[in-house]
């Protein structure tokens, strides 16, 4: 009896087992939860929130049509106060973030380094710590106190101390030293792998002409490595105007007058200060325009298309 | 075989992921119990000591009610977390708590149209109603339903440095306007060097509390917005002199009255006085230990003679949700725990803030000696029946939270910090954007 039972469900097995196997069925299978994870919280919420862009979410279940009016409302200081907060911010990260990270990666992959390994993992390490317990540490790093860190390093050179985060300059400097102390080390990652990625004999070759380091580096390492950069760039400015974090662990979500408030950030005061959710998916919507055209522009200007017409 | 190990060791990962979420989003207070027929309820709040509080009142409440025990899951969120998934939760119309606490700034939000999720609390309220500071119920009311119980009055008080305000010989008993205490300001500036008093410039307990003090407030009772009014411009201008005219107030170090900053700064005895509610008492005890038996709490001076000498500020409401399935139940416990007499002293014993039902003022346990005693001495509440007629109430509209979030971040930042605009200039400027929603 069990014999029978299981030749049968070996049989079954057999056929369902044929059918994952075959050709057409795998790939979609393999993709489907990412397919299905990507409609589900990505795609539903993009579509809901554009519909809702144009609604006006009174109360609870309680919603208008409203046109336009949230995107004409856009108009008004807050809105360009976090607009310039976003580009600049997304401005100074990247002129920190890749060519700094570029010269360390270098300087990692050269077997003539001592304690390689260690300084590899210590750059990491910040990358792997939350944001909001790094942003309590800056927090009290940048205190007024005559006797906090950033004005102790103040105070060696002789200057008074600041209220650091009282003031739109050093407020963002404030937002782009945590940045950068948390994200040197991803991106040295991602370099150190372009960079092995480069044939040694370039290099050889380089030498029997009689190139210095410095040639080395701009006229091998750079282009090689443009795959990267792009990649890299590319990543940065999703993350330079998606920013939010950094912000709210400095300010929480009202930093004054408007110095730390970025793009998320006042879609965050919009929706969950204010209540008013149809304007905050407004400013989304936008957020999702600005990120895809300063990429493209990006792209386009890193020749990044052209390969395809070529 | 391996491979239906591994196989069986992913669907045991994948099922134990739907049971964890399965359990996180588990019914919220039904009304079946785990412990025999005890009912249980949950309470959401932001404050550690507001679960302790509740915890304490529902110990009280099974030993008064044998046949109807309630069970209380308290769960501590913090601040904006809480608020965020409870605004969802009631958006969504599943998962809410059967209790929570909001914060008053973010109350109008809850109270957004026609329908609030909340259960209006009427029913409780009226009984007492004379024995309460009603002030503090109009926060939480819409169309003369009351939707949330605070916790205290949040009296606004003047904290004084006795030992700074001695060394310049300055009595506070003959402070009595704030044209005194502006001249004792500049005698205590001239003899110790020590400022006044500081200002926040990133919040705003140093500018409600003054307008709201002069009968001004950022709405009227219609609802309309009087930011810009007379009396606020010229409220904001005082504080301003106070700051650059007179030179005796200074900036809040960390730019409000609850950072790390301005508590080490004011411990050292950085400022001869403060201006902040009844509730920022246990600030003092928990952060400004070396302050203690050295402060004095008064009435605010006033701006004329016969003029108000406090003003209700701040405030968290308790409310009952319309998810909840025990409605009377958690209404009757939060009367119990709040609204009694009971609950009342508690309010001040363990939390140590001014009780809602100011008839238990002069109850004899209200003097006992308890930490708060002993740090601000006695008779803190024969003060506070002085002024508990003095108390108006704040008008609070669904732009309330917007309103609170422009001047913190705009207008006291930019007149009283950057000093980059004036007064008027700001305050028509925030009150222009209001007016435009």
């Amino acid at each position: 009896m069990n014999q029978v039972l299981f030749e049968i469900k070996k049989s079954k097995k057999h056929e369902v087992k044929r059918w994952l196997n075959s050709q057409k069925i795998v790939p979609y299978l393999f993709v489907a939860p990412f397919i299905l994870s990507f409609l589900l919280f990505f795609l539903y919420p993009i579509l809901s929130a554009f519909v809702m862009s144009f609604q006006e979410v009174l109360g609870f279940g309680e919603v208008n049509f409203v046109g336009l009016k949230n995107y004409k409302n856009l108009m008004n200081p807050h809105y360009y106060d976090a607009l310039s907060v976003s580009f600049r911010y997304t401005f100074w990260t990247i002129f920190v973030l890749i060519p700094v990270p570029l010269l360390l990666a270098t300087l990692l992959n050269s077997k003539n380094l001592i304690g390689r390994n260690f300084f590899r993992s210590s750059l990491f390490l910040p990358a792997l710590t939350s944001v909001i317990v790094a942003g309590m540490f800056f927090r009290y790093a940048f205190a007024e106190q005559a006797t906090s860190l950033a004005n102790q390093i103040l105070g060696w050179f002789g200057h008074e101390p600041l209220t650091w985060l009282q003031d739109a300059k050093t407020g963002m400097l404030a937002m782009v030293v945590l940045c950068v102390w948390r994200w040197m080390g991803v991106n040295i990652i991602y370099f150190l792998s372009g960079l092995q990625n480069i044939p040694a004999e370039l290099y050889e070759a380089a030498d029997i002409d009689g190139a210095n380091v410095f040639h080395k580096f701009f006229n091998i390492t750079v282009p090689s490595l443009k795959p990267v950069i792009i990649y890299v760039v590319t990543i940065s400015i999703y993350g330079g105007f998606s920013m939010f974090a950094e912000s709210f662990a400095y300010w929480s979500y009202r930093s004054p007058g408007n110095i730390g408030l970025t793009l998320v950030s006042y879609i965050y005061t919009t929706g969950f200060n204010n209540a008013d959710f149809g304007f905050a998916s407004a400013i989304g919507v936008t957020l999702l325009g600005i990120i895809m055209l300063v990429n493209l522009v990006q792209l386009m200007f890193f020749g990044f298309f052209k390969k395809e017409s070529e | 075989m391996k491979r239906w190990g591994s196989m069986i060791l992913v669907a045991s990962l994948v099922v134990s992921l739907l049971a964890g979420c399965g359990s996180a989003n588990g019914n919220a207070g039904g009304p079946e119990g785990n412990k025999g027929k005890a009912t249980q309820l949950s309470f959401w709040t932001f404050n550690e000591l507001h679960a302790v509080f509740m915890d304490e009142a529902v110990q009280a409440w099974n030993e008064q009610n044998k046949d109807q025990q309630i069970e209380l899951k308290s769960e501590v969120y913090p601040y904006d977390e809480m608020h965020n998934k409870l605004l969802i939760a009631l958006q969504s119309g599943t998962g809410a708590p059967d209790l929570a606490d909001i914060e008053i700034s973010k109350f109008a939000n809850y109270l957004k149209g026609s329908t609030p999720p909340l259960v209006a609390l009427n029913d409780i309220v009226d009984p007492v109603k004379e024995n309460l500071i009603m002030s503090r119920l109009e926060n939480y009311a819409k169309d003369g339903n009351y939707f949330g119980i605070d916790y205290h009055v949040g009296a606004t008080v003047m904290y004084y440095n006795t030992e700074i305000l001695g060394r310049a010989g300055v009595d506070i008993d003959e402070i009595v306007t704030w044209q005194d205490y502006v001249e004792a300001g500049k005698k205590v500036v001239a003899a110790t060097g020590v400022p006044m008093t500081t200002t926040e410039v990133t919040e705003h307990w140093s500018y409600f509390p003054l307008i709201s003090q002069r009968g001004s407030d950022f709405f009227n009772e219609e609802g309309n917005v009087i930011l810009d009014n007379e009396a606020n411009v010229e409220t904001l201008q005082f504080l301003y002199d106070c700051m650059y005219t007179d030179s005796i107030a200074v900036a809040a170090p960390g730019g409000f009255h609850h950072s790390e900053e301005y508590w080490a700064f004011m411990n050292k005895g950085g400022a001869a006085s403060l201006m902040m509610p009844m509730w920022y008492m246990g600030r003092f005890v928990s952060y400004m230990p070396d302050l203690e038996g050295k402060i004095a709490i008064r009435p605010l001076p006033v701006w004329e003679e016969g003029g108000n000498r406090s003003a209700g500020m701040g405030g968290t409401g308790t409310v009952v949700t319309v998810q909840s399935k025990s409605q009377d139940l958690a209404k009757a416990f939060l009367a119990s725990a709040k609204l009694s007499r009971e609950g009342s002293i508690n309010t001040w014993t363990l939390l140590g803030f001014d009780p809602i039902r100011w008839d238990v003022w002069d109850d004899p346990a209200m003097s006992a000696s308890n930490e708060f005693t002993e740090y601000f001495g006695d008779g803190i509440f024969e003060m506070l029946l002085e002024v508990k007629d003095e108390l108006s109430p704040t008008s609070i509209t669904d732009l309330f939270p917007e309103a609170v979030s422009l001047v913190q971040r705009n207008v006291v930042f930019k007149v009283l910090k950057e000093q980059s605009q004036t007064a008027a200039e700001a305050l028509k400027e925030a009150a222009d954007e209001l007016r435009a929603k």
